[in-house]
């Protein structure tokens, strides 16, 4: 009979600072938590709050990859805590807030914020260029490939994690991520957004845009959902390039 | 219906750095070919200088020709260099941000981008040298001229820089065109990203072996003709009527 493995110590690093606090400094708090079979980052935050520190703040919502709220940099690394498990890391595990977004303590962040701010700068909802709304009209049919392909997109939590891991918006922070380019992709598969290309090209056809993308992918890496996000911003490119140099 | 009025030119900043980009890569596997010629022998080498130089079209060489070519190389350098230059960190601020980034963040295509931007910074002194002297000296290529100006005129340390920057920033590059523009990317994107991946490294090994093999072969000439640096290289072996003489 084989002898019962004894479970891990985890040390958990959380980067702590609460920037309301006038005395508060950045810095790193260590929690040791006991591993358990199937356990989660977010499980073993609970465990913190719960039993060691509940002033410890984290964002959290529906513990299923769903709501994107649990992002969080895991060793550097941009990802949602509810999706990874802890058996898939070392013993000294470090968590972080995302960078970029507005901190409100410890690993909780305002990404709302700034995605609204995008979704508007880049008019992320149809355009149908019709005059009046007529509510009884049938909307039109639509192929069940290219709403699977539209919806495909569509499964976008922005949870943030591609702006966190952008090595382009490090350095230009108005530059719209991967997570703006792909919204731009989805409406400009769906046949009811009526804009033109040239429309698309006066919101992504620059550096904040397409162009200022360096294909460093660290988005395409990351993401949590798993979007075709490689190959979406290529063909936003080459479609706002034809664009451009059209006379 | 108004026509609109959009700004054309970052598209057109952008295709400019990816088709120099392109047009000097693929340039450079050419050059790497052309000058390891000399691995074959003198010979073959001297007869690649000729063929360049338009001896084998007006039986006469003309190094003006390797010199209009150079010139127009050196065009194509100066453009990339300056529309490639946007993805520079502009600040200290900026600099120390993505290296913070590059260093936490411990991803490979992330880290890529330091080796592009330190090789392309390097290549703006290192490659302008070079080409400006082959510019201006096109009549100095050949098996022997070419390993005096390594050997006696001291070229050797900045071709060996040269050599590693150009053959990472290359195979970097044209690693990055492919997933930018989405080229062979296929059904499965990841997976063509994977082999592309496994091709730019192995383009990489190939050309710097292929290019220190090369240099080692003109630093061995330059070292024996030392004595004898500014003499020109003469085929020794000539054949008349299928007879070596």
């Amino acid at each position: 009979m084989s002898e019962e493995k004894a479970p891990r110590i985890l040390k958990i690093n959380v980067l702590r600072f609460d920037p309301n606090d006038e005395n508060d400094v950045p810095h790193m708090q260590t929690y040791e938590v006991e591993e358990a079979y199937g356990m989660t980052l977010f499980v073993v935050l609970n465990e913190i709050r719960e039993h060691q520190d509940n002033s410890l703040m984290f964002d959290f919502v529906c513990r299923a990859g769903i709501c994107g709220s649990c992002s969080m940099l895991v060793n550097g690394r941009p990802t949602l805590a509810c999706r990874t498990l802890t058996s898939k890391l070392d013993e000294n595990i470090s968590l972080a807030p995302l960078p970029l977004f507005k901190l409100i303590k410890d690993l909780s962040i305002y990404s709302g914020e700034w995605m609204r701010g995008l979704n508007e700068k880049l008019e992320t909802w149809i355009h149908d260029k019709e005059q009046e709304i007529n509510v009884d009209k049938l909307e039109e049919r639509m192929e069940p490939a290219l709403a699977d392909e539209i919806y495909e997109l569509d499964r976008c939590v922005e949870c943030g994690c591609c702006v966190a891991a952008c090595g382009t918006i490090q350095m230009k922070p108005d530059f719209v991520g991967a997570v703006g380019l792909n919204k731009v992709a989805r409406y400009h598969l769906d046949p009811r957004d009526k804009r033109e290309d040239e429309e698309y090209y006066e919101l992504i056809g620059d550096e904040n845009g397409v162009f200022g993308c360096m294909s460093l992918l660290g988005c395409q890496d990351v993401c949590p959902k798993d979007l075709p996000l490689q190959s979406k911003i290529a063909y936003l490119r080459r479609m706002m390039l034809t664009t451009g140099l059209k006379s | 219906m108004k026509q609109k009025v959009i700004d054309k030119m970052p598209a057109k900043l952008d295709f400019i750095q990816s088709a120099t980009g392109l047009v000097l890569a693929l340039f450079m596997w050419g050059h790497m070919f052309f000058v390891s010629t000399i691995l074959l022998g003198k010979d073959v080498m001297y007869q690649v200088t000729i063929f360049f130089e338009g001896y084998y079209f007006f039986g006469e060489s003309y190094p003006i020709i390797v010199s209009i070519l150079a010139g127009a190389v050196f065009f194509i350098f100066i453009a990339h260099a300056a529309v490639a230059i946007r993805k520079f960190p502009s600040n200290y601020k900026q600099y120390t941000i993505m290296k913070n980034h590059i260093h936490t963040f411990n991803h490979g295509d992330t880290k890529l981008w330091f080796w592009q931007i330190f090789t392309g910074f390097a290549m703006f002194f290192l490659g302008s040298v070079h080409l400006y002297i082959i510019m201006t000296n096109a009549a100095d290529i050949g098996p022997y001229a070419s390993a005096d100006r390594i050997v006696s005129d001291w070229m050797w340390p900045l071709y060996i820089l040269l050599l590693l920057a150009v053959e990472l920033h290359g195979s970097i590059g044209l690693y990055r065109l492919c997933v930018k523009w989405g080229w062979f990317e296929g059904k499965d994107a990841k997976a063509s990203r994977i082999k592309l991946r496994r091709a730019k490294y192995a383009v990489t090994i190939f050309f710097l072996t292929l290019g220190f093999l090369t240099l080692a072969a003109y630093i061995k000439i330059g070292i024996e003709h030392k004595d004898h640096a500014g003499e020109r290289y003469q085929m020794v072996q000539s054949v008349s009527q299928g007879v070596k003489i």
